[in-house]
């Protein structure tokens, strides 16, 4: 099974190689370190939400609220930034990680307490989360005029080379494969999605660790309202609609199961830059923008054609007698 | 928690199933209707303009489209399965349509060309979940991006207009008085698919594969074969909405209905379908449709924003899941 993830990973790598070499003979530019850096910086706020979203595909559940948390958090700050322009920028971030985490609990309560499916949670938090954007907003938009400078300029202060959007990113990934992969959080998350029984029986708690991943994913989401609304110098309430998709999409390109139990810090972060890459590549060898999304559709049902033939292959010897699949999220 | 969602997809048999009166006064629908006439009442009495005949038959409009949907859905829901991709399904549709009106095709090539669509975008997710048996939420996932996708490539930013004159009467057109062609049909449709579901063998074999569908293999239930056919129908579906709301709106853009995924699951689970599969009734649907259409409309009346009433939808949604979950927890931690 480990030797199959690295498999998948290395291919990713390969493919993703693959295409920037294909796409710099038709864009001379495209390969350079600068402008693989601008890509990595560009799909930074996508990886750190790929993450959070994985977490909770990995407990068998699934989080279509990230983007409307987004939305709300990032115009919860920006408000806040044009209204109090005193605020220390460290309160408002850690603000937008509480915010994020708190509508992520709610999230995760509905799940663990009442034990409604993830699905409809998160379709009816979805609504609920971007029309109290809008509520709170009024349908107004803040511009990049109303906010600070320091507000906006902190996520492109250049440290290294790169710029600091790149690096929490980075920081991101790191604190999220060892959460993942050292902790006990970690392994119960594993646990619980791909064997919920024998992880009742080996003492995990389930519903607690489906929280946690729905209060880690909000906190992510937080974290990217900000950074989203700094980046791109305005908070209005359609921010990021349907990003949640993206997220997902990461997610089962980077080879985790939807079924829960499999995937990798390592496929998340290569499926959000599949995504990215083909995003930024777009414009350079001259296909319509409004191409994206029907690309990106065809990825996805490629990767879970992938996904389903390499799960099965790994699945046949121990499971073949479970019967009936059990598929839900 | 693996062993409490476990009994949850099955039936739970009472002890005693208590009188028939009982059973109907403590059942889903009658509760959800119940929900209707309060709601109902609380619109005539927060607006002077909601008891007219034709506001009513306006009111219709919010929901017989998505109610067309959720009747397939409800199908497929049932059967535990679902389909994300049938508001990306009526953008497509109605972008081929709008592609060949343009061409000068008449009304009746027109419904044709947006039935076809429909039903060829079915396939291809019945094909994709039942011959390569993929997970049908992230596949339709898939789909959804591919089917909006394709209407993004061909219009961009245009929209398509110039529809022939006739073609209107499907989303504007009336029977008879005050009821709509839409309504009609709508109506027409609950009874065919309440029919088909609850009173044929294949209606039952939904049930059965929903709730066992290990079992329904072994039953000798062709499973693959029917999940086909009811993501085909569900496309089919999606097809005449797109005819539908293509005619009321006289114009083609890709963001055409926007969101109504969510919107028709909503009503679907609203309705008393189990979210799980192998539970639910199109009675259910068709009340869940009737309060949807309700609020939305009401909301409108006292000028309340479309953004703020998709926050009433999503609680609506929610509270109306958890209700009987916390109803049923306090009524054990009485007996015990």
């Amino acid at each position: 099974m480990k030797k199959l993830l690295k498999h998948r990973e290395l291919l990713l790598v390969g493919i993703i190689a693959i295409m920037v070499a294909g796409f710099a003979t038709r864009a001379p530019g495209f390969a350079t370190p600068g402008n693989l850096a601008n890509i990595f910086n560009d799909t930074s706020i996508l990886i750190i939400l790929a993450l959070g979203q994985m977490t909770v595909i990995l407990t068998k559940s699934i989080d279509l609220s990230v983007a409307a948390n987004l939305a709300f958090t990032g115009m919860a700050v920006a408000m806040l930034d044009a209204a109090y322009p005193g605020l220390p920028l460290a309160l408002l971030v850690v603000l937008a990680i509480g915010i994020g985490a708190v509508l992520g609990a709610i999230n995760g309560y509905l799940v663990w307490a009442l034990q409604i499916p993830p699905i409809v949670v998160t379709l009816g938090t979805l609504t609920i989360y971007r029309g109290m954007a809008f509520v709170l907003s009024g349908g107004a938009w803040v511009n990049s005029h109303q906010m600070t400078p320091g507000f906006l300029n902190f996520p492109r202060v250049s440290v290294l080379g790169m710029p600091l959007l790149s690096w929490i990113a980075i920081v991101i990934v790191l604190l999220m494969w060892g959460l993942l992969t050292r902790t006990a959080f970690g392994r119960a998350a594993y646990a619980s999605g791909g064997n919920p029984t024998a992880a009742v029986y080996a003492g995990i708690d389930i519903g607690k660790t489906r929280f946690f991943a729905f209060v880690l994913s909000g906190a992510l989401s937080g974290l990217a309202g900000y950074l989203w609304v700094s980046r791109y110098a305005v908070a209005y309430v359609d921010v990021a609609a349907g990003f949640e998709l993206d997220t997902v999409a990461a997610s089962v390109i980077g080879g985790i199961s939807i079924a829960g139990g499999i995937g990798s810090v390592g496929g998340a972060v290569l499926g959000a830059l599949f995504l990215g890459v083909i995003k930024n590549a777009l414009p350079v060898i001259g296909i319509s923008p409004f191409a994206q999304m029907a690309i990106s559709g065809i990825v996805i049902v490629l990767a879970v054609v992938f996904n389903a033939r390499a799960e099965r292959r790994a699945g046949r010897i121990i499971l073949r007698d479970r019967g009936a699949k059990e598929v839900s999220a | 928690m693996s062993e409490i969602a476990e009994t949850r997809t099955r039936q739970a048999i009472p002890d005693r199933l208590g009188t028939p009166v009982s059973r109907l006064l403590g059942s889903w629908e009658v509760l959800l209707f119940g929900v209707a006439v309060v709601i109902f009442v609380a619109n005539s009495f927060a607006s002077p303009y909601f008891l007219n005949a034709w506001n009513l038959s306006d009111a219709t409009f919010n929901f017989t489209e998505k109610a067309m949907i959720a009747f397939a859905m409800a199908m497929l829901v049932i059967a535990g399965e679902i389909d994300l991709s049938v508001a990306a399904i009526i953008a497509l549709a109605s972008t081929a349509m709008g592609a060949a009106a343009q061409m000068g095709i008449g009304t009746p090539g027109l419904v044709a060309i947006g039935i076809g669509v429909g039903l060829a975008c079915g396939a291809i997710n019945g094909t994709l979940v039942s011959v390569l048996k993929l997970p049908s939420i992230v596949v339709t996932i898939g789909t959804m991006s591919l089917f909006r996708g394709i209407s993004y490539i061909v219009l961009g930013d245009q929209a398509y207009g110039k529809y022939p004159a006739d073609f209107a009467f499907f989303g504007q057109g009336y029977v008879f008085w005050v009821f709509s062609f839409e309504f009609v049909l709508f109506a027409v449709l609950a009874v065919i698919f309440g029919i088909v579901l609850h009173a044929t063998n294949f209606g039952r074999q939904i049930f059965v594969i929903g709730n066992n569908e290990f079992a329904a293999r072994f039953s000798g239930i062709p499973v693959e074969r029917i999940k086909f056919k009811l993501f085909l129908l569900t496309g089919l579906m999606s097809g005449i909405a797109a005819v539908c709301l293509t005619s009321r709106l006289g114009s083609t853009r890709p963001s055409i209905a926007q969101g109504w995924e969510l919107e028709v699951v909503t009503m679907v689970v609203l309705g008393g379908v189990s979210i799980l599969g192998g539970a639910g009734t199109i009675a259910g649907v068709v009340i869940a449709a009737f309060v949807m259409g309700l609020v939305t409309f009401g909301l409108g009346l006292l000028n309340v924003p479309g953004i703020v009433m998709s926050i009433f939808v999503g609680l609506l949604l929610i509270i109306t899941i958890a209700l009987p979950i916390v109803a049923r927890r306090i009524r054990h931690m009485r007996t015990k």
